[in-house]
């Protein structure tokens, strides 16, 4: 066997979400467990929102790069529990998230429901005058806001 | 195939993922016809959440009865299916199609934390992961029956032309099906009648601030799921279309 586990983490963090593609699957946080047995590699991961088209994308990607690597098999298996949340998300990608004018989620610690009203930071400028104007968006991950401050609208990451 | 712990569980596992999948699917008639852009893509949303829902309790389905989750969905004859009457209707107007999405959602949001208690791991598991993307769902809804009930007169007339006319529809949704009690008693989903009362309490609550009033004295449409109402073989004509002129071996 030429490789181990470590080099399969190391190939994931070259997975990226496609409809975020400056972060990784890894710094998402939904790799959950790396398994090696012989040469059969078990790739965990849990779903970000159920119904993101972009799952299946990433379960592929990270099939070939894993195959690649020279595993025999690999099998990306799903797990739900425990579930996903945001706040999983690691530092180096919620100031990724920022880079691209997509304001990362606020940290919620389990308590969601607390942290709705809460105003979302620019990414542009930085100002939280801004308001809601739709929970949904583009994307099942993001809310649609605006910013007083600078004038114009923004996407935040939802949190979950 | 994973032992069923109870053999009445796939049949109400399927009830849960044909709700989810035939909302989605009257969610979905909205895009490009909403009133306004953002609730366009609010309901684009929905829709979608909703059929990841789905996808999600197929799964178990699958696991409990090696039914697989596209035959289910594209190859099912109406008769076959075990929705809810509510999640059938054709769209209707705007305040029609967002108090249905509110007292489905205030049932979902009752129902989940019950069965995310289940003793079926992988049932609780999956409740526990829809239960946190349910609260965009319901405090969008919630607040679109309060701007509508209290907005204009025509607005208000609308709202409850649409609570008369679903009110006995959702009643529906806690009508307990076959062998249901015997799996509250095997501690794998929570017990209907309870949940009825927490839904009411909790829908009603919205619907009294929004100036709403619960038709005094209805009944829940139908008692068994077997009747599925005159809607359905419509929506699966259409839905069903693409799939059934592809063939089943084609992965959807």
């Amino acid at each position: 066997m030429t490789f181990n586990a470590e080099a399969v983490w190391q190939a994931l963090r070259g997975v990226m979400d496609p409809e975020i593609p400056v972060v990784s699957v890894v710094e998402l946080g939904i790799i959950r467990a790396v398994t090696i047995a012989g040469g059969r590699v078990t790739v965990a991961m849990t779903p970000t929102f159920a119904g993101c088209p972009a799952l299946a994308v990433m379960q592929a990607e990270v099939e070939t790069v894993v195959l690649a690597l020279g595993a025999e098999a690999v099998e990306v298996r799903l797990q739900l529990s425990p579930p996903w949340t945001t706040d999983w998300i690691a530092e180096s990608a919620r100031d990724k998230l920022k880079g691209v004018g997509l304001a990362p989620p606020v940290k919620h610690g389990g308590l969601i429901q607390l942290i709705l009203t809460e105003a979302a930071t620019c990414p542009y400028c930085g100002s939280t005058q801004t308001e809601l104007r739709n929970s949904f968006g583009p994307t099942l991950c993001r809310s649609i806001y605006f910013c007083q401050a600078c004038r114009q609208g923004f996407e935040q990451f939802k949190a979950l | 195939m994973i032992a069923p712990p109870h053999p009445a569980l796939a049949p109400q596992l399927l009830a849960l993922a044909d709700d989810e999948l035939i909302l989605g699917h009257r969610d979905s008639e909205w895009c490009g016809h909403a009133p306004i852009l953002e609730e366009d893509i609010a309901f684009a949303n929905l829709a979608q959440d909703e059929l990841g829902h789905a996808a999600l309790w197929y799964r178990l389905v699958e696991q409990l009865s090696q039914a697989r989750p596209d035959h289910l969905v594209f190859f099912r004859q109406a008769k076959h299916y075990r929705c809810a009457q509510l999640v059938t209707l054709p769209k209707g107007d705007w305040a029609y199609a967002m108090l249905r999405q509110f007292l489905f959602d205030a049932a979902e949001a009752v129902r989940l934390p019950g069965l995310a208690a289940s003793r079926y791991a992988p049932l609780a598991e999956t409740a526990a992961k829809i239960q946190t993307e349910e609260i965009y769902h319901l405090r969008h809804t919630r607040a679109w029956v309060r701007r509508l009930g209290l907005g204009t007169e025509e607005s208000h007339r609308r709202m409850q032309a649409a609570l008369d006319a679903l009110w006995p529809y959702a009643l529906q949704l806690f009508v307990p099906l076959t062998d249901e009690a015997a799996l509250t008693a095997a501690g794998l989903v929570p017990a209907a009648a309870a949940m009825q009362q927490e839904w009411e309490a909790l829908a009603g609550a919205t619907l009294h601030d929004a100036g709403l009033v619960i038709p005094a004295g209805a009944e829940a449409v139908a008692q068994d799921r077997r009747e599925i109402g005159p809607h359905l073989p419509g929506l699966l004509d259409e839905m069903q279309a693409v799939a059934r002129l592809e063939g089943p071996e084609v992965g959807w």
